[in-house]
């Protein structure tokens, strides 16, 4: 039996004449300590993908099996990280993981939850600024906070929604080094969602095509044989990963194109002559 | 440097911006490009100040003017010329007894500040003799079980003022305690919204006479046994009644539009309700809650004034309403000073509002 399980799940928004079809017929199988990658083009429905397998809404048809469990409603097991971090703002950065670290763990003293909050946001290097502000921090700084915030729960599953989509290039990489650093130290069961095939490949174990919605489903499923740790300079000149990523890039631009020609139409344009004004004030 | 850093701080987050302008202007730090900046936020509202004064000074003396006209001219045709011409002479020698009863001058009215404060200062002064006299009395009083002899003389404009803002403090605060929670509950919960909607729709536009009554029909038969004048009562209540709705209004929506971002993080925290609301909702709802405080406090000083009236209890609205029914020469010159000072403590009250937004909330930018 596998970790994560999605069977058949299609999700539609809207009643009536308005429905439009999300997610249609997804299936996905998770494994203990997996780190896996659902790469996508924007607006395919990752996030809805992402907020099914944390719980945050329900799927229209199917199911998402969690341990066996079904998923209903969100869970301290599953740590998320948003897109947009989702930090509160009139929180300081101590603040936003105590918050989260005293629903998770109701039971430890007010003294160990503040260690705990002290050692996982000295784990994202952020120390200095814990009482600052989300306002006063980067982007990357952001992002961090985010990932203690989830990270301080002791998660089983971490679930990753574009976490490093808005950042620049260089923050991104150092980021993503942090978050497989911290993986890789008790390598718990990862997702990650992302519309970056580098990253994706860099990162994942198994990565998997959303082909863009509407009725977006799962393409086939790419592993990725590289040896961890991975270098990222060494990973241009390997043959392993070039092949995989012009596999996935190609099969993404594929479908794209399908896309495009499906949506072409050809228009019929009337058979129409300008009037003959002159002859007709005659 | 760090003593003019803190005075523009202060000023700014009182939305006072103008005073540290002054003070550069003062101590020569204003730069020449700051001069056109300098004119207008200052020089600009003080020319406009003396055009009001003039164009009012203006004005007046036309009334006075009319108004005298057509006193002399009803002299003439109810008894003749030589009353009309009495009655000019009269007017013209400037004779209290036969002054034109209209829009007070700006000079009057400054007149009739100075005779209120005068007034305050004599009255004060009354109360602190009548006090030393009855100090011995009244703890011998106090001693034998009874109650203490209180001063009852009237009381001063400046003492009126006082009342007034107690009267409105009060209903505000009562506002506050009804409209925060509630507003809560029905931004939380659409059932409670469903339930609340019709009563929020209709009670809302109701006018504060009408609240004044509804009140006085209740806390008279509440208060049947009681012997103490209830009037304070009924005009905080009705004060308190009439401007609660733009707090619950305000309230109620800004609990139920929060960031579905923040909203998404507490369900992924599971925090428990307790802590969903008081760390995610009402910080995210504070900005808008605030707006509704601010309105609430305007408005609750607006009706006080029309309240008190009613309920006669003592303060601003009474005093105004006194000074009408009164007509003596300077009643309407004391209008217009009640006036000014019931739109000055407006504007203070409101900035003090600003103040308190600008200390709790957590985006200071957020402040409107």
């Amino acid at each position: 039996m596998a970790y994560l399980e999605l069977n058949n799940i299609n999700k539609t928004y809207g009643t009536g004449d308005n429905t439009s079809e999300v997610l249609s017929n997804i299936n996905l199988k998770i494994e203990e300590g997996e780190f896996v990658a659902i790469v996508g083009f924007t607006g395919s429905g990752k996030t809805t993908l992402v907020n099914l397998i944390n719980g945050l809404i329900t799927p229209t048809s199917g199911e998402v099996l969690f341990k066996g469990q079904k998923v209903e409603g969100t869970s301290h097991d599953r740590g998320v990280i948003f897109q947009n971090y989702s930090l509160l703002p009139w929180l300081t950065v101590g603040q936003n993981v105590y918050v989260a670290v005293k629903e998770a763990f109701p039971k430890k003293s007010k003294k160990e939850l503040q260690e705990l909050v002290a050692e996982y946001i000295e784990m994202v290097n952020l120390t200095p600024a814990i009482n600052k502000r989300p306002k006063e921090l980067s982007g990357g700084m952001r992002q961090r906070v985010s990932v203690a915030r989830a990270l301080a729960m002791d998660p089983e599953m971490i679930i990753m929604d574009e976490p490093l989509g808005a950042l620049d290039a260089l923050t991104r990489g150092n980021l993503q080094d942090e978050i497989l650093n911290i993986w890789s130290r008790n390598k718990r069961t990862a997702l990650l969602i992302t519309n970056d095939v580098d990253e994706g490949i860099y990162m994942a174990d198994r990565i998997i095509p959303l082909r863009p919605g509407p009725k977006a489903t799962l393409g086939p499923e790419f592993k990725i044989d590289i040896e961890r740790p991975r270098d990222k300079t060494e990973l241009n000149d390997n043959t392993n990963f070039k092949e995989t990523r012009n596999a996935i890039i190609e099969y993404l631009m594929d479908i794209g194109n399908e896309r495009k020609s499906e949506e072409r139409e050809a228009f019929v344009l009337p058979d129409l002559a300008p009037k003959d004004f002159v002859n007709q004030f005659k | 440097m760090s003593q003019s850093l803190t005075l523009n701080k202060i000023s700014k987050f009182m939305g006072l911006g103008f005073i540290s302008t002054l003070k550069d202007l003062f101590t020569g730090k204003l730069e020449k490009q700051d001069y056109a900046k300098f004119l207008r936020k200052f020089i600009v509202p003080i020319v406009s100040i003396f055009l009001f004064i003039g164009i009012w000074h203006m004005g007046a003396k036309a009334l006075y003017n009319i108004e005298a006209e057509f006193k002399i001219e009803k002299a003439l045709n109810e008894q003749g010329q030589a009353a009309a011409d009495a009655l000019k002479a009269c007017i013209a020698s400037g004779d209290i007894s036969c002054q034109p009863n209209t829009l007070p001058s700006p000079a009057q009215v400054w007149d009739s500040y100075k005779s209120l404060l005068n007034d305050h200062r004599i009255i004060s002064a009354d109360k602190a003799a009548f006090k030393e006299k009855t100090a011995a009395l009244n703890e011998k009083r106090i001693a034998d079980g009874k109650d203490p002899i209180v001063y009852t003389g009237r009381p001063s404009f400046v003492d009126q003022i006082f009342r007034s803002l107690k009267t409105v403090f009060a209903g505000f605060f009562l506002a506050f305690l009804i409209a925060v929670p509630l507003g809560i509950f029905i931004g939380l919960s659409p059932t409670l919204k469903s339930a609340f909607n019709w009563f929020i729709q209709i009670f809302k536009p109701v006018s504060p006479v009408v609240w004044y009554l509804l009140v006085f029909m209740i806390v008279k038969t509440l208060l049947i046994d009681s012997s103490e004048d209830s009037s304070f009562t009924i005009s905080f209540i009705s004060v308190g009644l009439c401007s609660m709705w733009a707090t619950l209004v305000n309230t109620a929506m800004g609990v139920s539009t929060v960031d579905k971002d923040y909203i998404n993080v507490a369900k992924v925290l599971k925090l428990g309700p307790f802590q969903k609301v008081f760390k995610v909702v009402l910080p995210s709802s504070l900005p808008l809650i605030f707006t509704g405080l601010k309105i609430t406090l305007s408005v609750a000083w607006m009706v006080l004034i029309a309240i008190e009236l009613l309920a006669q209890s003592p303060g601003l609205g009474l005093f105004v309403w006194e000074e009408f029914q009164n007509g003596a020469n300077d009643s309407n010159a004391k209008i217009i000073v009640a006036m000014f000072v019931i739109g000055i403590i407006g504007f203070l009250l409101d900035r003090l509002m600003l103040f308190i937004q600008n200390t709790v909330s957590f985006d200071k930018t957020d402040a409107i």
